[in-house]
């Protein structure tokens, strides 16, 4: 028995050290692949008119091609290069995507500190949050946009405004908490002005797990807009996005299935390193949460 | 009487040969070693532990928290967290066939069966979703395949052994409406209903009111000696001891370093440890002003593999030896042995 | 156990209240006049003096409440401007399909996801484990019309085992009415198994570290006794609320879904009535879903009692 213990020791002693590297890398790696995916996406999708072709260019003479070394991905029904529709798409995708992420925060953030600090309007507050719950994401949006019309303007308000609740309850319940520790509780007999207190002392913790919920709410803004354009109620027609790109190419799903495929790999990808980032930011700012999950 | 073999392989031989021959042994642990797996480091919590359990006999298992009393129990049940630790050598003997090497079907049909465990906290050992008569019935029914009925109506009257008040309507109680002495009964209840050959006892009184650990303890010699089951009793206290075991394992840093009978260890301590721990046990003799004497430095770590006596460094007797190499559990006097290399030393001071 | 039924319905109640007031004045507060947002945008002046007369949009806003919650509690859910027709009765003729890959969803889902979770908890690390974390990466990014078409491609179109898109009403056999419904169920059951299985797998890893699983298992119960019994009841009360609190989501996916194979249910109501600027139907099938959402999960609160005996209201 003592060599089988001998070589166990030796071995985890010698995993020590690689054992801590690789759980840090690990930690580390989420949020470097997520974060760098994101950003290639992003740069991809800015320098789009230096090396992708005209998205809105018809030409009825290549209808549906396969893949070729003019058109990457092929063309879709309209003869449109769909390598470049979706580099395009990338744009309108991750502005919408991103712009009601910062939105939603921003406004979760303001609400929930509201109803964490001044008791009066809480029970209201939440309970308007509760019933923005109960209501589907995407028939929220599709009530707010049905009002106006499409429009891009409409549509970030109304992919933000769904995903506002999870931010304000979020962001309430640490600022309750925080509320109750005694060093809060000593600025305030210590005559702190309430914006100083706010801004010295709740505003720091409530950063990182709003990080987080950003990351969570990023993706589902993401969903939501590509959800909307797919059902012709989001994105105008005229701008290419990957939602109603695949709404538009739906007949031709068995001739030219990368019509349909392209932009939803894009989608995908996107959301993927949306929510690896998200994943990746909660280790590291919690990493008991991490063997837990 | 004292005789030293140079050879740790020869003495252990020779206690196998002793043992073999016994008829009396019900447990044979031999050499057992378990390691815990932490993210960055192992734990040897059981540096070989050897003991028997002889039929019928109760056996006290002491020592301070941490020494590995607790993970000896769970190795023989092979109930320890499967991702985190894992016995890695020695053999657990019951019925001649060894537990370490048994499919865990097999090992199924023992639990519960022919050796039997209770915990240290009733308040969470039981489930809190079932009755405490199914939580019992189920073990009848797993181990006898007896009905539904059947096992609810053994449970009923198992609670009745364990002398809790109106047993027909108490096995529809949940645990949560059970005050912890009554579920530490229920515990008993189950872990006796199918008359297992050996009960292992993990501190069951610790989580107790000091009233209630009385009757709990009561309860468990009196059982005991209805039953024949031999019992393993582990505790740190050593007036509980005292009070319900023939002989006693003493345990520090995951080995044993003592082992007599009741009566002898009490009388006449040998190790170094196991004399401290005595002088540790409040007097009531002794008056207020004196004060309890304690153990002057800390268990050393058993992240690092010891060498020599792991109590050397808080042993006033300790020497070269001890800090070199390991002692061996020795035979010192009829049913006495001890792991010290100072052991005639340490009874003369 | 009465008074927090009462707790519990005054705020189901109040969640309802502020979702009227929320839809009532989304219409009236929004830009432009709402009898015209509402006649939609080749109606003559006739038919937006008809609507303003029809909804009374001429009374304050308080006395236009009144009456329109007053419809609402009296089941009247307005006429379709588009068709003409009750609300009511459009819903009515939709909700079968709805129904059916909704119902077929959840129970897919929860077999599926709450079994894959457990198994993922039971040998946490474990190859199965593994599996869930790659296959939730999947379904949590991949939206479901992504994974319909592609569903579609392989399993329609490539091979023609089954039907590409449309329904077949129960009533005109069983084997076809499944048919057609097995791709739109493994669809939009692909992110919702996902979900149940983390949950599930999350509220297993903490029971399965408590004591009476140990006591279970010193008894000599089987791995399936263990975990089915003695662990899933007690994780079953987190299990039950993150199912009942995701019925939303299940319906934004519904939504989709019959969209991507054509399925004639609410979804497709809903996404007909925007391009008709037919708010009534929007107005009625947000209130009804949110109001079975409440619903559903005062329903879950109460099914707690059976499962865990210490909860007793």
């Amino acid at each position: 028995m003592a060599h089988i213990s001998d070589t166990l020791t030796s071995a985890a002693a010698g995993r020590q050290p690689v054992f801590r590297f690789v759980r840090v890398a690990r930690q580390r790696a989420l949020v470097l692949i997520g974060g760098g995916l994101l950003l290639l996406l992003i740069l991809l999708a800015l320098a789009a008119p230096f090396y992708a072709g005209d998205p809105r260019n018809i030409d009825p003479f290549v209808r549906l091609k396969p893949p070729s070394p003019e058109h990457w991905f092929g063309t879709d029904h309209l003869g449109r290069d769909v390598f470049a529709r979706a580099i395009y798409g990338a744009r309108i995708s991750l502005t919408v995507g991103l712009i009601s992420a910062l939105l939603a925060a921003g406004t979760g953030l303001l609400i929930g500190v509201v109803a964490g600090y001044l008791r009066k309007f809480d029970n209201i507050i939440m309970r308007i949050m509760d019933a923005l719950m109960s209501i589907p994401t995407i028939l929220l949006a599709i009530a707010l946009i049905s009002l106006t019309g499409p429009g891009i303007g409409i549509l970030i308000v109304a992919v933000a405004l769904p995903q506002t609740p999870s931010v304000t309850r979020l962001v309430r319940s640490v600022v309750l908490s925080v509320r109750e520790r005694s060093y809060v509780e000593a600025a305030v007999c210590g005559g702190a002005r309430l914006p100083k207190v706010l801004w010295r002392h709740v505003l720091p913790n409530t950063i990182p797990p709003l990080m987080v919920q950003s990351a969570i709410v990023c993706a589902d803004a993401i969903m939501t807009e590509a959800g909307l354009s797919f059902l012709g109620v989001g994105v105008p027609p005229e701008i290419p996005s990957w939602g109603n790109m695949i709404a538009s190419s739906r007949l031709y799903l068995a001739t030219a299935p990368l019509t349909i495929f392209a932009p939803g790999i894009f989608l995908a990808v996107t959301v993927l390193a949306v929510n690896l980032l998200g994943d990746g930011l909660r280790d590291l700012f919690d990493p008991r949460a991490k063997r837990r999950r | 009487m004292l005789m030293r073999v140079s050879s740790e392989e020869r003495i252990i031989e020779n206690f196998r040969e002793d043992k073999t021959i016994d008829n009396d042994v019900l447990l044979d642990v031999r050499d057992l070693e378990t390691h815990f797996f932490g993210e960055e480091s192992v734990t040897r919590a059981l540096g070989g532990v050897s003991f028997q359990v002889k039929k019928g006999e109760t056996l006290g298992v002491v020592g301070e928290s941490g020494c590995g009393k607790s993970v000896t129990a769970l190795s023989i049940m092979r109930l320890l967290p499967k991702m985190s630790a894992k016995t890695v050598g020695g053999e657990v003997c019951f019925h001649g066939r060894n537990l370490l090497d048994l499919p865990e079907r097999e090992m199924r049909k023992i639990r519960g069966n022919k050796i039997a465990m209770i915990f240290q906290d009733p308040m969470t050992s039981l489930n809190p979703v079932y009755t405490v008569g199914r939580q019992i019935a189920e073990a009848v029914e797993i181990h006898s395949g007896a009905s539904r009925s059947d096992a609810l109506s053994k449970a009923a009257e198992m609670l009745r052994l364990v002398r809790i008040a109106d047993p027909e309507r108490r096995v529809n109680n949940y645990p949560y409406e059970m005050s912890g002495g009554m579920r530490q009964r229920v515990m008993i209840a189950m872990a006796l209903a199918c008359s297992p050959e050996l009960l292992i006892a993990d501190e069951p009184t610790t989580a107790l009111d000091v009233t209630i650990q009385a009757q709990i303890l009561r309860l468990i010699v009196d059982l005991k000696k209805r039953t024949g089951t031999a019992v393993m009793f582990i505790t740190h206290d050593l007036g509980v001891v005292a009070e319900t075991c023939q002989r006693v394992i003493v345990m520090y840093a995951g080995r044993i370093v003592e082992q007599a009978t009741v009566t002898d260890l009490f009388s006449r301590p040998v190790h170094p440890y196991t004399k401290a721990l005595m002088r540790s046990v409040p007097d009531r003799r002794r008056g207020k002003e004196h004060r309890l004497p304690e153990i002057p430095g800390i268990v050393p770590s058993l992240r690092e593999p010891i060498v020599g006596c792991s109590f050397a460094q808080r042993c006033p007797f300790a020497t070269e030896v001890c800090r070199e190499k390991s002692p061996v559990l020795e035979e010192y006097g009829a049913d006495h042995a001890v792991a010290c290399w100072h052991a005639k030393e340490v009874v003369s001071a | 156990m009465a008074f927090y039924l009462l707790r519990r319905m005054v705020s189901a109640i109040a969640v309802m209240a502020m979702v009227g007031v929320f839809v009532f004045l989304l219409i009236r507060l929004a830009p432009g006049d709402p009898a015209v947002v509402l006649a939609g945008p080749s109606a003559t002046e006739q038919m937006v003096a008809n609507i303003r007369e029809q909804l009374g949009l001429n009374d304050p806003l308080p006395i236009q409440f009144v009456h329109w919650m007053r419809d609402l509690l009296g089941g009247d859910f307005g006429t379709s401007i588009f068709s003409g027709r009750l609300v009511l009765d459009l819903l009515a003729q939709r909700l079968e399909p709805t129904l059916s890959l909704s119902l077929l969803t959840l129970a897919l889902s929860v077999t599926v996801g709450v079994s894959f979770g457990i198994l993922a908890a039971w040998r946490a690390g474990g190859l199965v484990d593994r599996l869930l974390l790659v296959f939730s990466a999947f379904g949590y990014s991949v939206p479901v019309f992504v994974i319909g078409y592609f569903l579609v491609y392989l399993l329609a179109i490539g091979t023609g085992w089954l039907p590409v898109q449309g329904y077949a009403p129960i009533g005109d056999g069983l084997s076809r009415w499944f048919v057609h419904l097995i791709l739109p169920t493994v669809t939009l059951s692909v992110p919702y198994i996902a979900f149940v299985a983390r949950i599930a797998r999350a509220s297993m890893l903490e029971v399965l570290t408590e004591d009476y699983m140990r006591t279970a298992a010193a008894k000599g119960a089987s791995s399936y006794a263990m975990l089915f019994h003695h662990a899933l009841k007690n994780a079953g009360v987190p299990i039950l609320t993150v199912i009942g609190l995701s019925f939303a989501y299940l319906i934004g996916g519904v939504v989709l879904t019959e969209t991507v194979y054509n399925i004639p249910g609410v979804g497709r109501l809903v996404v007909d009535a925007i391009n008709n600027r037919d708010y009534p139907i929007i107005q009625s099938v947000l209130i009804l879903t949110s109001g079975l959402y409440v619903l559903i999960n005062l329903a879950v609160d109460l099914a707690y009692t059976l499962i865990d005996p210490r909860i007793r209201y």
